[in-house]
């Protein structure tokens, strides 16, 4: 592999990877190019909240020195990633993209952090992202939106759009998100990237800063189905901390994305999920994909998932729930924002300033739905009835598996949307995830990856896989197989096409 | 309300007047090594915010993790309790906000508890003998404590009107359990004494099953008494809720202030308030909190980072083999095996003696010495230093040894008191204490013959009336014998060498 003279901040991670363990390359190197490149572009981009330069140099060093020792170095040893800033990361600001948070450095590290530092992958910084991951465009951030580097009037969707914008300006090659109902699958979508969304309880949600606890779950994101994959088996597995996790072995991901082939298998199109509502030129590269995977062998059928279109309603209920109780601890006592703390006030007279300066808009209305919706007398008609909706979507996707391996969709009804466009329109915004909220209702695994850009506006559009909880491999053997034939296609990568910034 | 009405009527007149119903919310400290949900130490005592870390502060992105062993003791409590044991339960969760609570909401349990529908048989003393009340059991169900709040300036000593308010979080996290009875109905003049022998005989179980060691006074069993009164035949009264009262003497002084303001009330024509009331230990009434009529919405909900308990017959099976015999089981044995009435095990029960008895009986002391030493002396000595008789440092085994020397002649029982006496003040074990005071009896009969004689030689005319057949005269020289020995003489032994210098026979 030829990587010396390249520019480093175009390779794949698994490249990266190759050229550090060979010598070819040094992470120091490695990671100095990434921050060279987020010193040139992320003054437009703004995809990072925090670059901790010395940190990532060091993690870097430290990596060469093993190298230099003789120590066995991991898959992706030296390689640089972007956090998305809801993960803890020990004396490094988490903001969650929120005020309240402004001066945070939490005292211990997340699950996901640790293993990523037990995987000396090196960590460059945090990315921005819609405030407590509330948002689909990255508009909520109370730091200022992040630019789709696809065209910087866009936005690069949410909540992770840091993330993945990160990826398409070649800030970084990986980068970690996190997905309640589509906010990582959806702004790999509209950025030309590939982000997956584990089976819930898959990756462990130790030090995630929690938005909806029955439906968040950390994913890895990249430019690959490869690099996914690798990323993907550094961070899953079960932690005790976590009850929620799942202590059974972590799906074969990376061999799945070797294999990349589809022949023999069933692939369901969703009805619900397709036709109506969808913009032409992503109907248009959605049916060009599965004749791809029809070629490639694959049988494609129709599968009716009748519940699915109580799904956003029962998500915008037990969402706003448990993020009412969840951010409850943002009150000014113990750490982050305190107003009003001058004498005057009373203990709940600063708790009230400081929830009332320190969350923005959309934070505040979701904190109401969700208050309401378990107020006595309301609970059963609203948090309860959204419960069974939730059983049934599961039994949807259970039957629908009974007959199909994955289940696909386009990922969002649109490619890219103007900033500001849908900003003061909750509902148009919520619109969004209309096909990526089925999936964490049910806590199955998703992935997104690019297959082509929409030709009535030149903008990416994603593909979703869809399948049965801890079968994630079956993601990867399907994206690996659509991903290399339309490399075989194209001849290239279709995030080599995004414009130079 | 015309200002001439009684605030109160006495207690026995309001129970003429007035059946009472009353409730009680028992919060318990589970003894567990580490809390509820993080593995932070439960060691009560230690400098404010030493015992915590991310979980037990509510840190962002922290999550909690079941106590095993809190979950054990539950079941264990539960099963001693008669209670039916769920098949599958959840925690839920109570959002308020609160400073002294870390997340501003609590982690309980809320429709689904772990343990239900049990009762607890409790005897308390009537005129015509002890009398058995069942109290049925609602539910019993774990969760964590909060922080401790402490208030700083400001005439309250409440949150309201400090000039600050210090909040130490080792508190928070460390499980608990409550356990709520059904409303008890029909205890009429003895509601008083059923609501605190049901807690007495609560506190007695955790400490047989090594769950808690209920230590009252470090807060570690805290009760809410709920009180309704009604009109014999009418339905139930509204009930006021007391919380804080922290001690079995104040659940008794709860329940009959609450008798008696609640009559004078109704008595009056007014009405009971559904509130929350505060009792105050030290003048041993309550006084009105927030009325309970705007109550708070809790909104609970079923906690969504913990999965659903579901403990399997197995092992529910395992835990009913660890429980140990029963309080009320125990005293039963007892009564019949030392042969004495409930009465006498009440007085021994009550000292919080059992086990000590228990234990000097196995040690080879007879029932009735081993009775007499813990609710006697040792008790008054205890209740003087206001410690639990447990805490005395005076050991089954002490006891033992004493009554041996006691039954050789060795000592007396006037010497034995002075052996705890020296062994409390921390001077040694009880051959250490004999010896340093010197406390042996003097048996020696050379020199006992002359404290006889210089005692003859004192009171002549005593002396007389021996010699003469009036042996009862003997009682005064015996008597000034054992002061001039400082009472180390044998008093029998003493009369017979007496009688023997006299030539007297006794009669
Ligand atoms: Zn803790």
């Amino acid at each position: 592999m030829a990587v010396m003279g390249a520019d480093l901040t175009r390779q794949t991670a698994v490249v990266l990877a190759e050229a550090i363990r060979t010598g070819e390359a040094t992470a120091v190197g490695v990671t100095q190019a990434h921050l060279d490149r987020i010193d040139s572009v992320d003054e437009r981009v703004h995809a990072f909240l925090h670059v901790d330069t010395e940190a990532a140099l060091d993690a870097a060093r430290n990596v060469d020195a093993k190298r230099s020792a003789g120590e066995a170095l991991g898959p992706l040893a030296g390689v640089p990633l972007a956090l998305k800033d809801i993960l803890t990361m020990r004396g490094v600001p988490t903001t969650c993209g929120s005020r309240m948070l402004e001066n945070w450095r939490p005292p211990y590290d997340s699950s996901v952090v640790e293993r990523l530092r037990a995987a000396d992958i090196v960590i460059l910084g945090k990315t921005n992202m819609d405030e407590f991951a509330m948002g689909s465009s990255t508009e909520h951030s109370a730091y200022g939106p992040t630019r789709n580097p696809w065209d910087l009037e866009r936005i690069p969707g949410g909540s992770g759009g840091g993330s993945a914008a990160a990826l398409a300006a070649f800030e970084a090659p990986l980068a970690i998100g996190t997905d309640t109902g589509g906010s990582i699958r959806q702004p790999a979508a509209v950025t030309g990237t590939v982000g997956v969304k584990p089976t819930y309880g898959g990756v462990p949600r130790y030090g995630l800063v929690a938005l909806a606890s029955s439906l968040d779950q950390a994913g890895p994101c990249a430019r690959t189905v490869m690099d996914t994959a690798l990323l993907h088996s550094v961070i899953a597995g079960y932690d005790p901390r976590d009850s929620t996790s799942i202590n059974a072995p972590v799906p074969d991901v990376v061999a799945a994305a070797g294999k990349a082939d589809v022949r023999g298998m069933r692939i369901g199109i969703v009805t619900e999920l397709n036709g109506e509502g969808y913009q032409a030129g992503v109907a248009q590269r959605f049916r060009e994909s599965l004749a791809i995977l029809e070629h490639l062998g694959a049988e494609i059928v129709e599968v009716g998932c009748p519940s699915f279109e109580y799904a956003l309603g029962a998500y915008y209920l037990i969402l706003p729930s448990e993020a009412s109780s969840n951010l409850a601890r943002f009150d000014g006592m113990r750490y982050g924002l305190r107003v009003g703390d001058d004498g005057t006030h009373s203990v709940e007279q600063v708790m009230s300033l400081t929830r009332e300066a320190g969350f923005g808009a959309e934070v505040k209305r979701r904190i109401m739905l969700g208050t309401y919706a378990l107020s006595s007398g309301y609970y059963d008609a609203y948090y309860g009835s959204a419960q069974k909706v939730r059983t049934l979507i599961m039994r949807d996707f259970a039957s629908a598996f009974e007959s199909v391996d994955v289940l696909v969709s386009p990922t969002a009804p649109t490619t890219a949307f103007k900033i500001g466009e849908k900003v003061d329109d909750p509902l148009a915004m919520y619109l969004n995830d209309i096909a990526t909220i089925p999936v964490n209702l049910a806590g199955n695994a998703a992935m997104s990856l690019p297959v082509g850009l929409a030709p009535e506006d030149g903008l990416p559009v994603g593909f979703q896989i869809m399948a049965p909880p801890m079968a994630d491999d079956r993601l990867y053997l399907v994206g690996a197989a659509l991903e290399s034939a339309l490399h075989d296609k194209w001849g290239h990568l279709l995030i080599e096409e995004v414009p130079a910034l | 309300m015309s200002t001439a009405m009684p605030e109160t009527i006495p207690y026995d007149e309001a129970l003429n007047l007035f059946e009472p119903v009353f409730g009680l919310e028992v919060h318990v400290e589970m003894g567990t090594n580490s809390k509820m949900f993080c593995p932070c130490p439960t060691a009560f005592g230690g400098e404010p915010n030493t015992q915590v870390c991310p979980v037990c502060l509510g840190l962002p992105g922290s999550m909690p993790v079941v106590n095993r062993t809190a979950v054990e003791s539950t079941i264990r409590i539960g099963l001693a309790l008669n209670c039916t044991i769920a098949e599958w339960c959840r925690f839920a969760r109570k959002n308020y906000f609160y400073p002294d609570m870390p997340k501003d909401y609590q982690i309980s349990q809320y429709d689904e508890p772990l343990c239900s529908n049990g009762y607890l048989d409790v005897t308390v003393a009537t005129a015509e003998g002890p009398k058995v009340v069942r109290v049925e059991i609602e539910r019993v169900h774990m969760e964590e404590d909060t922080g401790k709040l402490t208030h700083t300036g400001g005439a309250t000593g409440r949150i309201h009107g400090a000039d600050y308010s210090l909040v130490d979080y080792n508190r928070a996290g460390i499980p608990l359990i409550e356990i709520v009875t059904k409303p008890v109905a029909g205890a009429g003049h003895l509601v008083a004494d059923v609501a605190k022998a049901y807690v007495a005989e609560l506190r007695d179980l955790m400490r047989a099953l090594e769950v808690s060691d209920v230590r009252m006074e470090e807060g570690s069993l805290r009760c809410d008494v709920n009180l309704s009164l009604n009109k014999p035949g009418s339905p139930m009264g509204t009930r006021s809720e007391t919380k804080n009262v922290n001690s079995l003497r104040s659940v008794e002084r709860a329940v009959r202030s609450e008798v008696e303001r609640q009559s004078a009330l109704l008595t009056a024509g007014g009405r009971v308030v559904q509130e929350t009331r505060h009792f105050h230990e030290d003048i041993g009434r309550s006084t009105s909190g927030r009325s309970k009529e705007q109550a708070e919405d809790y909104r609970y909900f079923p906690e969504p980072d913990l999965v659903p308990i579901a403990p399997s017959p197995a092992w529910i099976d395992e835990l009913r083999a660890t429980l140990p015999e029963l309080p009320s089981a125990k005293r039963s044995r007892l009564e019949a095996k030392w042969g004495i009435t409930p009465f006498e095990l009440a007085t021994v029960v009550n000292a919080g003696a059992l086990d000590l008895v228990e234990e000097t009986i196995a040690a080879g002391v007879e029932s009735a010495a081993a009775r007499k030493w813990w609710t006697g002396e040792l008790l008054r000595t205890a209740n003087d230093q206001g410690i639990e008789l447990a805490d005395l440092p005076v050991t089954p085994a002490q006891i033992a040894r004493v009554e041996a020397l006691v039954a050789d002649g060795s000592l007396n029982d006037k010497l034995a008191r002075q052996v705890f006496e020296g062994i409390i003040a921390g001077e040694g074990d009880v051959d250490e204490v004999i010896a340093s005071r010197g406390l042996a009896v003097v048996s020696d009969d050379t020199s006992l013959l002359a404290a006889i004689d210089e005692a003859l030689l004192a009171q002549p005319d005593v002396a007389d009336k021996i010699r003469s057949g009036k042996v009862q005269a003997a009682g005064a020289i015996v008597g000034a014998v054992m002061k001039s020995t400082r009472g180390q003489a044998d008093a029998a032994k003493v009369r017979a060498l007496l009688l023997d210098r006299l030539g007297v026979t006794e009669a």
